[in-house]
């Protein structure tokens, strides 16, 4: 499915693009010290006044620099931990920087933590306006702006509830609701659309759909490559406070995967020691792409699975099959050497052969094991060896759809109906 | 809007919703206010007077202890209120940028409403018990200036040092206390010793209270003035009053950037 959004980001970009950056930062650094001994109280300070204050630095950023030009939607992404927090409380002036500069064009509307910061003890009403006010709407452009706001999060009957009487979701639905009404120029979201149900989800989709159209600029933090690659027009990847990629969404949803997920390994159990008793044994499965081992790799790629078997006796025609299985158990793959040939050979004791089978992995994206077998010839039924789920890989893609497979088709949308055609 | 016009925005607007936070939806959270200052009056009148005997020697005795213990308390709420302001607004420092010094001054701005909602019930009581009112009152004005901001400058400073250090609060606790027996609440500045009565009135506390005699309780006792020996005098207290507020500022300005990240 192919939506043109991209010649229209263009278009905008181009427009805006002798405006100066909404954000930039340069050479940005961070760090927190985490002391090993801390004192909370005045005694314990007056008590041992020259104990050590020895420390902990952690990097929390490390020569950040990005650039983001008005108008653009900018997603940065990185594992917990990364720095990706850090980086949003820095730009929305909650933390200093320790080095570097920070310049933002514009009012910006924070988004931080699920929440723009509200006290449990007043009502929707009275946060929404202090909130307001904070982000820096006089108090009567707060007031004005209030229906608006609670209309959005659609809590019309929940204006005079005390917020620590709101359930999680409609929390989250005000702050988000505040956020994005207060007019900001600049907009940070982290995390928004983890909670909430499926309907507010499509309605925060269609304000940042409308922010984008209206040249507002958003920085938007998220674990979902999905969303990275359907809204973003640009993102980063961090990497323990520093930045590995600057660039294209879907390059950044890869390698978000592959950061994520560590680098190939080649897994080989350990092979089981001479004469294991069996007639035959399966000592090794895994994977490959390319011609090098992996354990992951994105949906659509060439799979190769390969397994290596050693017979300690005599076998006429053995039957090899493979199956792969999804996280819940389903199999979606399943082949064996039965079909294609049915006579395999004879096999001698201490012979060991490779059995590889090359697939176009079109599957959904998750995690893959790979359960290898032999079986004497005939029905197949009768296993010299299985290996149940001997070996796995994780297929990653940035789009989930539901689906068991995701291969690859192409959708149309033509106007008429089909009998003009 | 500029930044000066949305840090009083700011402030107000926190101040506005503390204050009707308190008050919640009912005539009884007015009641309530006044009620411990007046069940305080009645205690101390009936013991200072009918057990120890001050009554007969200060002249309107039960409007000054009414007065002295309502700016008191005003103090004392604000620099309480603001020990834990900080840490208490935790989820809006850490989310939202905005001008630090806002909570501090609405937590000082709450004060004053409350001051000024209790001072109503005062000037009843006053006039009631024949003291009344005159153009001198209108000094009172300039006494609470005076000491919103001797409150606000210590709270600043108390907000600070909480932030790292949590036994700020039962310390503060315990010093507002001493200072409640240190200052002519109970009883007035004249009765102090005739040697240390001139140190004793430049504590700023102690200024205030002695002036608030003069001007509104009774005329005839000695303005301040005259208590600390020479009006140059009052230079003392007055630059403590605005010494601890500058000392204030520069501190909270100081560490008000890294505030969230140590909370």
């Amino acid at each position: 499915m192919q939506i043109d959004v991209r010649s229209r980001a263009e278009g905008r970009r181009a427009l805006l693009e002798s405006a100066p950056p909404a954000v930039s930062v340069e050479g940005a650094y961070k760090t927190f010290r985490i002391p090993h001994q801390q004192y909370h109280t005045l005694k314990e300070r007056a008590l041992h006044p020259f104990r050590s204050r020895t420390y902990d630095a952690f990097h929390a950023l490390n020569d950040v620099s990005l650039t983001v030009p008005r108008g653009e939607f900018f997603g940065i992404v990185g594992r917990n931990g990364s720095g990706k927090s850090t980086l949003l409380k820095c730009l929305a002036g909650i933390y200093r920087l320790d080095q570097g500069s920070l310049s933002l064009e514009g009012r910006l509307s924070p988004f931080i933590e699920l929440g723009v910061g509200f006290n449990p003890d007043l009502a929707a009403r009275d946060n929404v306006i202090i909130n307001a006010v904070m982000m820096g709407l006089t108090r009567e452009e707060a007031r004005h702006r209030f229906d608006d706001i609670i209309a959005f999060a659609e809590l019309e009957e929940f204006i005079d509830l005390k917020l620590k009487n709101y359930s999680s979701g409609m929390a989250v639905r005000l702050g988000f609701a505040t956020a994005t009404q207060v007019d900001a120029d600049i907009l940070l979201v982290d995390e928004v659309l983890a909670v909430g149900d499926a309907a507010f989800q499509q309605k925060c989709f269609e304000v940042f759909q409308r922010l984008k159209d209206a040249g507002k600029t958003i920085l938007f933090v998220t674990h979902d490559m999905g969303l990275v690659e359907r809204f973003c027009d640009r993102a980063m990847l961090l990497e323990r406070g520093r930045v590995l990629l600057v660039g294209d969404p879907h390059e950044i949803g890869l390698l978000y995967h592959q950061v994520n997920f560590g680098d190939p390994v080649h897994k080989r159990p350990e092979a089981d020691g001479e004469g294991s008793g069996k007639p035959v044994e399966i000592r090794t499965c895994w994977f490959e792409a390319d011609g090098n081992a992996v354990i992951d790799l994105p949906n659509g790629e060439r799979l190769g699975i390969l397994f290596e078997v050693r017979f300690n006796e005599r076998i006429e025609d053995p039957v090899f099959g493979l199956s792969l299985r999804n996280d819940v158990g389903h199999t979606v793959f399943a082949t064996t050497s039965q079909w294609e040939h049915a006579a395999t050979g004879s096999f001698g004791p201490g012979e060991t052969v490779t059995v590889r089978v090359d697939v176009d992995a079109w599957f959904a994206p998750g995690r893959y094991e790979a359960t290898p077998s032999v079986a004497r010839a005939g029905s197949g039924a009768d296993a010299l060896d299985l290996r149940e789920q001997m070996a796995s890989f994780i297929l990653h893609s940035t789009r989930v759809t539901g689906g068991l497979i995701d291969p690859p088709h192409s959708f149309e949308i033509e106007r008429g109906a089909a009998e003009e055609r | 809007m500029t930044e000066r016009s949305r840090f009083l925005a700011l402030t107000w607007t926190l101040a506005l919703t503390d204050w009707k936070l308190r008050f919640y939806g009912s005539i009884l959270g007015y009641v309530w206010q006044l009620a411990r200052p007046f069940a305080f009056f009645g205690v101390i009148y009936v013991v200072f007077t009918q057990i120890v005997g001050l009554g007969d020697e200060i002249k309107n005795y039960g409007v000054y202890i009414l007065f002295a213990f309502v700016l008191f308390s005003f103090f004392a709420e604000v620099t309480n209120s603001c020990v834990t302001s900080l840490v208490s607004k935790e989820n809006l420092l850490r989310k939202v940028s905005f001008p630090r010094l806002a909570i501090p001054m609405s937590v000082t701005l709450t004060g004053l409403f409350n001051l000024g909602g209790t001072l109503l019930a005062v000037f009843i009581f006053s006039t009631a018990s024949g003291v009344y009112p005159d153009w001198s009152w209108f000094e009172l004005p300039v006494l609470v200036f005076l000491l919103a901001v001797l409150s606000c400058g210590v709270g600043m400073i108390l907000s600070i040092l909480y932030v790292r250090y949590r036994d700020v609060e039962p310390i503060w606790e315990v010093t507002t206390q001493i200072l409640f027996y240190a200052s002519p609440v109970l009883y007035v500045s004249t009765l102090v010793d005739e040697c240390c009565q001139r140190p004793y009135v430049a504590q700023p506390l102690a200024t205030i209270m002695t002036e608030m005699r003069h001007a509104i309780v009774d005329p005839t006792a000695p303005d301040v003035a005259t208590a600390i020996g020479g009006a140059w005098r009052l230079a003392l207290p007055l630059l403590i009053v605005f010494g601890v507020f500058a000392f204030g500022l520069w501190l909270f300005n100081r560490e008000a950037p890294r505030i969230a990240e140590h909370l």
